[in-house]
């Protein structure tokens, strides 16, 4: 009787006036692994759901079994696009649990690589917003500059990415005469670059009518929902890790902390882009605040903490202590204290919190982190509601949502 | 009014537009200054820092001779378990037992390039190779033995 009527539609989907998207998983609109799930009128969005969790490894679980040393690999992997902060800040949680405190040398080479980690990562993020606004070319020329950032990282620990850069206590080994030579490199040339940059996209008309007035948020919506970083600094709110709860010893530099007024698109870029020039200066204040160190204090790159931090080679093979101390630190033998420790550094995005509890042992008895991605993409939703699907991209990128640190 | 606004934004906009192309057009006219390497082409030259983390490599010297205890540090401290040591026992002149490295097995496609193990070992017996073109056909290629065959332990390391 009824042949044609085997196919049964969804409820109310004949009388449906709009469109239901899939922006993601895999979109090239999408910079990672995100799923939103848009219903669009015409090109407007009425109602938008975002969806997290494609790219979950379980970092916290993991690290409940693993000793404190190896944890520093996990986190690399949380915002790749600033990974040397979020090395810094585990060693900075530990070195809190464990009391350790650090020679003022150690703070300053932490300074200067979480300032070149914070350029980089505002670099990516800058220009991939002109991307997806339509202008290709800046992004590519800066990738020729984050390069000279790639390349100093690989004189000082060896990888590009996934650095697992420095210990608790300091750093592995020291810098190396060519990593001084290309930073020095760096800070003669870079400049240039982010004035390239600028000139291609701030007072562009197309750019500024793009990015002007889309994706803004309040103050008031952003605090309530936890923003911090950039994305808080741009609607007005002066807050800066850095500044507010300063670690590694941010005190004793010179620098402004930039704010926007409306919290759109365009004030995120701005804010990013003076961020770029304030992390410049820092990094050569810390330079000259390292070359005015003499004698042996200039060779300095570790605490003495002979506990926690692997002693030298030589010493492992010639004194008794050294080569117990490095068998117990390699099977994670040394118990950590009963503790709970907050820290936070002010990641490329944001706040980035580690929350660490123990019990005794060889391992966290629970770590958290606090990833600001995380947070931003619960306001995504309200953010896009009401604006254009190709203003919906760019706000995406805007905000700096990096999969991997949103979901870790 | 109204029209003295609407040229001086269009004018504006043609200015900012054409202040990006200066920017393009400059290096269309300044193809020294573009950086693109001719890789593969330029293999022979490619230099890579002395630190950089390619793979895992174990030193042996020109008598076949490398520094591996068999301890096993470097596979307690690789966190994804990438190493796997298996030992002897070795019987040495004067009769006593001692535990040695028969198979140093190295499972590159789980290794992260973290430096963990080259740390963790005592010895010096493992370092980095500034190797990156690790593509192979078959997966099984990537499971290695870092100590060569017949390889011994170097005298006067335990
Ligand atoms: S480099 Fe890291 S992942 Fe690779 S074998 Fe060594 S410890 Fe394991
Ligand atoms: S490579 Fe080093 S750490 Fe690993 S088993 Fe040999 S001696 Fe021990």
């Amino acid at each position: 009787m009824s042949d044609h009527n085997h196919i049964k539609l969804p409820e109310g989907s004949i009388g449906k006036t709009t469109t239901t998207l899939n922006l993601g998983p895999t979109h090239p609109a999408t910079h990672g692994v995100f799923q939103n799930i848009l219903e669009l009128d015409g090109e407007r969005i009425v109602k938008a759901e975002a969806t997290v969790g494609y790219i979950h490894r379980a970092f916290e679980k993991i690290a409940e079994r693993r000793p404190l040393y190896q944890i520093t690999t996990l986190t690399d992997r949380l915002n790749y696009c600033s990974s040397p902060i979020n090395n810094m800040g585990w060693h900075l949680t530990v070195e809190k649990m464990l009391g350790i405190k650090t020679p003022k040398r150690v703070d300053y080479l932490r300074v200067i690589v979480m300032e070149l980690a914070r350029i980089t990562d505002h670099l990516i993020c800058t220009s991939i917003v002109g991307v997806d606004a339509g202008a290709f070319t800046g992004f590519l020329y800066v990738m020729q500059y984050r390069e000279l950032v790639y390349e100093i990282y690989e004189e000082i620990c060896g990888a590009r990415l996934t650095t697992n850069m420095g210990r608790v206590g300091g750093f592995e080994r020291n810098f190396s005469a060519a990593a001084w030579e290309k930073l020095e490199r760096f800070l003669k040339e870079y400049p240039k670059a982010q004035k390239e940059l600028e000139a291609l996209l701030v007072r562009n008309r197309i750019f500024y009518e793009r990015t002007r007035g889309t994706g803004a948020i309040s103050a008031e919506r952003a605090l309530n929902y936890g923003f911090t970083g950039p994305n808080l600094r741009a609607t007005g709110v002066d807050y800066d890790v850095r500044v507010h709860e300063p670690y590694s010893s941010y005190e004793d530099f010179e620098f402004q902390i930039p704010v926007g007024t409306t919290g759109d698109n365009h004030d995120r870029f701005i804010v990013r882009t003076e961020e770029i020039w304030q992390s410049l200066s820092i990094i050569e204040q810390a330079y000259r605040k390292i070359q005015s160190f003499k004698g042996a204090e200039a060779e300095v790159y570790h605490a003495d903490v002979p506990e926690y931090y692997l002693p030298a080679k030589e010493d492992v093979y010639t004194k008794m202590e050294a080569l117990i101390w490095h068998f117990k630190i390699v099977m994670g033998e040394t118990d950590i204290p009963p503790a709970e420790v907050y820290q936070a550094v002010e990641g490329g995005n944001g706040e980035l919190g580690y929350y660490l509890i123990s019990d005794g042992g060889r391992s966290p008895y629970r770590l958290h982190f606090r990833r600001p991605c995380f947070i931003y993409y619960q306001a995504y939703e309200e953010i896009v509601k009401g604006s254009m699907l190709s203003d919906a991209v760019i706000t995406m990128s805007s905000l700096n949502l990096i999969a991997g640190e949103m979901d870790a | 009014m109204f029209l003295t606004r609407y040229f001086s934004e269009i004018a504006e906009a043609v200015g900012s537009l054409l202040k990006g192309m200066r920017m393009t057009g400059y290096y269309f006219t300044h193809h020294k200054e573009i950086i693109t390497q001719q890789y593969p082409d330029n293999r022979a030259t490619l230099v890579l820092p002395e630190r950089f983390r390619g793979e895992v490599v174990m030193t042996h010297t020109e008598n076949n001779e490398h520094r591996c205890t068999g301890c096993t540090a470097c596979e307690l401290a690789c966190p994804n378990g990438t190493i796997k040591v298996v030992t002897k026992f070795e019987v040495n002149a004067e009769g006593k037992k001692k535990k040695a490295v028969d198979k140093f097995v190295y499972l590159l496609e789980l290794c992260t390039m973290c430096n963990l193990c080259i740390e963790a070992c005592p010895t010096d017996a493992i370092r980095m190779a500034q190797t990156f073109e690790h593509s192979v056909y078959d997966r099984s290629q990537l499971t290695r033995i870092l100590n060569k065959p017949d390889s011994k332990l170097q005298e006067g390391v335990e």
